[in-house]
């Protein structure tokens, strides 16, 4: 046995066991390669408004250096408060029903440590975010995924849900609008979903990072439906419609009771999220709509161009109703999703991520990203179109 | 500004099959309203966006702010009218302010631009006074930046 080999035995089990993200490979394929376009990215391509950047330079200048608080500054919860009543629909309290984090990524990992006992079954549905499965195996739980069907538009169903649901089962997992499908949920679905939670008196983790960027309908929260905001972790933050993703900042909010636990892993392990950052929020919560509402323009300009692309390509395309991502069906071209990636970006040079990176359901989908700038996405779509046609003749 | 007329502000040269992908309209339907728009004459032209500092040529441009007497009749829309016309009038505005009109002139040399106020523009009746700044370096025009930022790489693939 070799010595690099015994060492790697030693990793904790539940770590050594979860697989690297498909994304991380995909991404060391990428890096090594020149003039890619890429489709493959998860995060805003504008940088953050000025306005934004500027207040956090201002708070360099001002000496905005040190700890805050461990739930954050006060100020900044008082508006985040007044913020999700405002644009969701639920009021929390900002002195102890609000905790600011580092990034949604590290709210999310706090809710589920929080709250749930080794052996707990958590659900979730897939395809969807890379970080449910592995957080709830971190947390000695047990995973249950919940598919959701192209289909009924990738959208969760009671249902579903209670063909998964068990006695065991714990939490439920809810992220719409969705990374990687771009679905969103209508108001009585949601409320479907709740009713659903309620009569099994499940915890919900709702994972809203997207709700700003929504385009045919207003985004609907699952914290505001009828017996929700007792049992529910409403998780948001600024990198999405904001372009804030470096800034590394989100918020959780939900009961007194759920917010004391996160707090007591957050204070140990991470202390605050950083100042800088929510002196940056506080300025971006200042003029949030008309921020966001020029980034939607342009989004939902690029939705529009990709879909019908897809359209012409011949490549069914669930219409995204939400975040930036479109997910066409790829399936029947000869390639596994893995393989249509690689030789789009071989053949090319067009970078999307492989559904299967979001779970195994994703197989014969491809995520592409439309936060890419419209120059980028046509040379993208001519490409593809062009890969695609070649496929469907090697394929005859 | 309506959708369509914003996109063609930002590239006016996109393709009318792009246009109608990007608006979820047929390319036929977008094709008669840009020729509505142009007969109409709410679009009057399309013109390249050109950095001056990128090409050798002789070219200097200058920012010419008029003082002028309106005329009982016509305000000042007969004067502005007979200043436009002259072909080294690029742009001529009615501003609020110090300054009535503010016109971009164009010539080939400092002495062009001087020779055009001080024997054209300058003598015009109801003219009361100019001010001449000649642009020395243009950094952004009709939103387009003129030199390209360093910008800040992001990384290609994300979750
Ligand atoms: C659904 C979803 N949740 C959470 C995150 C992580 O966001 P943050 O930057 O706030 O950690 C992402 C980022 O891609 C996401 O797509």
């Amino acid at each position: 046995m070799s010595a690099s080999r015994s060492v790697r035995d030693r990793v904790a089990r539940h770590v050594r066991d979860v697989p690297r993200s498909g994304i991380r490979d995909f991404f060391d394929i990428v890096s090594t390669m020149r003039d890619v376009v890429s489709l493959g990215v998860g995060e805003p391509d504008f940088d953050t408004p000025w306005h934004i950047r500027e207040a956090a330079i201002f708070g360099l200048e001002r000496g905005a250096t040190h700890y805050t608080s461990n739930l954050g500054l006060l100020k900044l919860r008082q508006a985040i408060s007044r913020y999700v009543e405002r644009v969701f629909g639920v009021a929390y309290n900002p002195e102890n029903e609000i905790l600011i984090t580092v990034g949604v990524s590290e709210a999310m990992d706090l809710a589920v440590r929080a709250l749930i006992n080794p052996g707990d079954e958590a659900l979730y549905h897939e395809p969807c975010y890379v970080s449910y499965r592995p957080l709830i195996e971190f947390a000695h739980g047990i995973p249950a995924a919940v598919e959701t069907p192209a289909a009924n538009g990738f959208r969760l169903t009671r249902e579903l849900l209670e063909a998964r649901v068990s006695d065991k089962t714990r939490l439920l997992i809810v992220n719409y609008p969705n990374n990687p499908t771009g679905a969103a949920l209508t108001e009585s679905e949601a409320r479907e979903i709740a009713a659903f939670a309620c009569d099994h008196d499940l915890l919900a983790l709702s994972d809203e990072i997207y709700a700003e960027l929504t385009y045919d309908r207003p985004h609907v929260s699952l914290a505001a439906q009828p017996g929700m905001r007792e049992r529910t972790v409403f998780l948001h933050g600024f990198s999405k419609a904001w372009a804030m993703t470096g800034f590394r900042l989100g918020y959780a909010c939900a009961p007194p009771e759920l917010i004391e636990a996160m707090m007591k892993i957050h204070q140990y392990t991470m202390l605050c999220a950083p100042v800088l950052a929510q002196e940056a929020a506080i300025e971006a919560l200042k003029q949030a709509d008309r921020d966001v509402a020029e980034m939607r323009e342009e989004y939902n300009r690029r939705r529009r161009f990709v879909t019908a692309s897809f359209r012409e390509m011949g490549l069914p395309c669930v219409t995204p109703a939400g975040a930036f991502y479109a997910f066409p069906f790829i399936g029947d071209l000869g390639l596994s999703s893995k393989d249509f990636a690689l030789r789009l970006l071989e053949e090319e040079k067009v970078a999307a991520v492989h559904g299967t990176a979001f779970g195994t359901c994703g197989e014969g989908y491809l995520r592409c990203s439309y936060a890419t700038a419209m120059d980028d996405l046509k040379i993208a779509m001519e490409r593809m179109a062009g890969f695609v046609e070649r496929r469907r003749r090697a394929a005859r | 500004m309506n959708e369509l007329l914003r996109l063609l502000t930002l590239n006016a040269r996109e393709s009318v099959e792009n246009l109608a992908k990007m608006l979820d309209r047929t390319p036929e339907d977008v094709r008669a309203e840009i020729a509505d728009l142009e007969a109409r004459g709410v679009i009057r032209g399309y013109q390249a966006v050109i950095n001056d500092d990128a090409i050798s040529e002789d070219r200097v441009m200058a920012i010419i702010e008029v003082k002028v007497t309106p005329e009982r009749e016509g305000g000042f829309n007969h004067l502005a009218h007979r200043i436009s016309r002259f072909p080294e009038v690029v742009a001529a505005h009615l501003v609020s302010g110090q300054a009535d009109l503010l016109l971009f002139v164009e010539g080939r040399t400092l002495k062009d631009v001087a020779s055009f106020v001080s024997e054209k523009l300058a003598p015009l009746p109801g003219v009361t006074a100019t001010a001449t700044s000649f642009l020395l370096k243009t950094y952004k025009s009709r939103g387009v930046m003129m030199e390209n930022p360093d910008e800040y790489e992001r990384i290609q693939v994300s979750p």
